[in-house]
């Protein structure tokens, strides 16, 4: 199992959350001007590392919050959890 | 190379069994080849034996990180089929699903292929009329379906939970005769011993550490065996594609996911197709030593790690249970997991890329075992041709660019769930 610490709750098991993917999407400003390769970038590619890994986990059997968490997808150890605004990498 | 056959089996019986000879050799790499290729397993040796056998290229290498049958071709639960909805999934599975009709024989080695069957339940009225329609696509396709009703799928498995206190009642099934399952170590061992002998090089523990460019193309691959000059690329690492693919400087609409699986301890026959349940996710079979294989989620996170977490444990024995409540007493004895290429339309790609002489071969998902003999005959066409065959064209790494996606479940570009 998992720990994630939410920001509301404390630290919970994982099959409490949803896994709502990579965090360093961000959808383009303004979907006026961006192109199709912005959106091809912001919905498909993604960078897939092996370690750390920014990722949203939404908290819907809890207090249904979306928590942003560092997590190493090697070895599954959670590095660092927030607040989605948050910015979990300088803070460590 | 021998033959195996009756009379070597005789003859190696008689001799005590130490005439046989290793399957493949263990060559040190040479300087360079034609074409190398990334990814000692089942779809990379595929990709090696057709090169080798339809396209008559022979000075190949085929690089493997670790040993051979010890990544996901090792780790799958061995089911083949190809009961598609989209034409574009459909020629392609079926392709592969011909060639494994004579793969044995093909390769001098009995990969146990058996086509006992693999059938989809349904558990509601919407379940079949999905079911139909995907029936009939496959039957316009030339594949072969059967839409069982409820009576239909009790005559063949009678011990499913056919009684009134089924949380999710069986409405009938969709059964594709000709699918089933293999040996997958045999699949690995065939297509690298068939490689071998037309002339492949097979290189193991030869991690692929870089790329050398120039230009648009690539001219070496670093190893952890030294350098190696190349004419052309195909990568054939899911599980690791990202991080292979970054090294070429490429990013992939690909999300890494474990997937677990599991064997129990044998039984006398109690399964003799393929069953998959259809209020949840899981498939399960018997294999000849009578161990059930079985599997079902994802773990539903990225995750590099070849180990599953335990709540999906859980979820899959329950899955089980609620379709076979027989299963309640078997014991697990052993389970894994292996590192899923999961796709943003949950199809596999068989490509060019943006490098000139670089190919893909990634994102299979669930489903790549199936796919071995007919990724590699259409992988190898693509290398060879510098154009894909057409059972591959819609398969391109460029749909997620013109938005000609392959979601068979019209899930969206959401890989936890493909």
């Amino acid at each position: 199992m998992i720990r994630i610490t939410c920001p509301y709750c404390g630290p919970r098991d994982h099959d409490e959350f949803s896994y709502a993917g990579d965090a360093t999407r961000t959808r383009p400003a303004d979907p006026e001007t961006a192109t199709a390769e912005d959106w091809h970038r912001y919905v498909y590619l993604r960078d897939n590392p092996r370690g750390p890994h920014l990722e949203y986990w939404h908290h819907v059997q809890g207090c249904r919050a979306y928590v942003k968490v560092l997590r190493d997808t090697a070895t599954h150890e959670v590095l660092a959890t927030g607040l989605p605004r948050d910015d979990l990498e300088t803070a460590r | 190379m021998a033959e195996y056959s009756i009379l070597s089996l005789v003859r190696n019986a008689l001799g005590g069994h130490k005439g046989w000879i290793r399957a493949w050799r263990d060559p040190e790499p040479k300087p360079r080849y034609d074409v190398i290729i990334v990814g000692g397993g089942g779809h990379g040796l595929a990709t090696a034996y057709y090169l080798a056998r339809n396209h008559g290229i022979t000075n190949v290498a085929v690089l493997e990180k670790g040993y051979i049958g010890g990544g996901n071709v090792g780790r799958n639960t061995t089911i083949v089929r190809s009961n598609y909805l989209l034409d574009g999934n459909s020629h392609f599975y079926e392709h592969s699903l011909k060639l494994w009709e004579g793969l044995s024989r093909e390769l001098n080695y009995n990969v146990m292929f058996s086509q006992r069957g693999v059938l989809n339940l349904a558990h509601s009225d919407g379940q079949m009329d999905a079911y139909a329609r995907r029936g009939n696509a496959m039957r316009l396709n030339g594949v072969d379906s059967e839409l069982l009703d409820r009576e239909g799928v009790r005559r063949l498995y009678p011990h499913l939970d056919f009684s009134d206190a089924a949380r999710f009642p069986i409405h009938g099934g969709l059964l594709q005769p000709r699918g089933g399952t293999a040996r997958h170590d045999a699949v690995a061992w065939g297509f690298a011993r068939g490689a071998d002998r037309l002339g492949v090089d097979i290189i193991q523990n030869c991690e692929v550490t870089g790329f050398e460019r120039s230009g648009g193309r690539i001219t070496a691959v670093e190893t952890t065996r030294g350098r190696i000059g190349c004419g052309r690329v195909g990568m054939a690492v899911a599980g690791n594609t990202s991080r292979v693919a970054r090294m070429a400087g490429l990013e992939l609409p690909i999300e890494s996911h474990v997937l677990q699986a599991f064997v129990t301890e044998p039984l006398k026959p109690l399964i003799d197709g393929v069953v998959t349940f259809g209020a949840g996710h899981f498939y399960i079979s018997q294999s000849d030593k009578g161990g059930l294989v079985l599997g079902g989620d994802i773990d539903f996170y990225n995750s590099y790690a070849q180990r599953g977490n335990l709540p999906i444990v859980e979820h899959v024995m329950a899955n089980g249970c609620a379709m076979m409540p027989n299963l309640r007493r078997v014991r697990v004895l052993r389970s894994w997991g292996g590192i899923m290429d999961m796709s943003m339309d949950g199809s596999p790609i068989i490509s060019k890329t943006p490098i000139d002489n670089l190919y893909l071969n990634a994102g299979w998902c669930y489903g790549g075992f199936k796919a071995t003999p007919g990724s590699g005959w259409v992988f190898a066409h693509t290398i060879a041709e510098d154009r894909p065959h057409r059972f591959n064209e819609p398969l391109s790494l460029e749909r997620f660019s013109t938005g000609h996606l392959l979601d068979e479940g019209g899930k969206g570009p959401t890989p936890k769930l493909h």
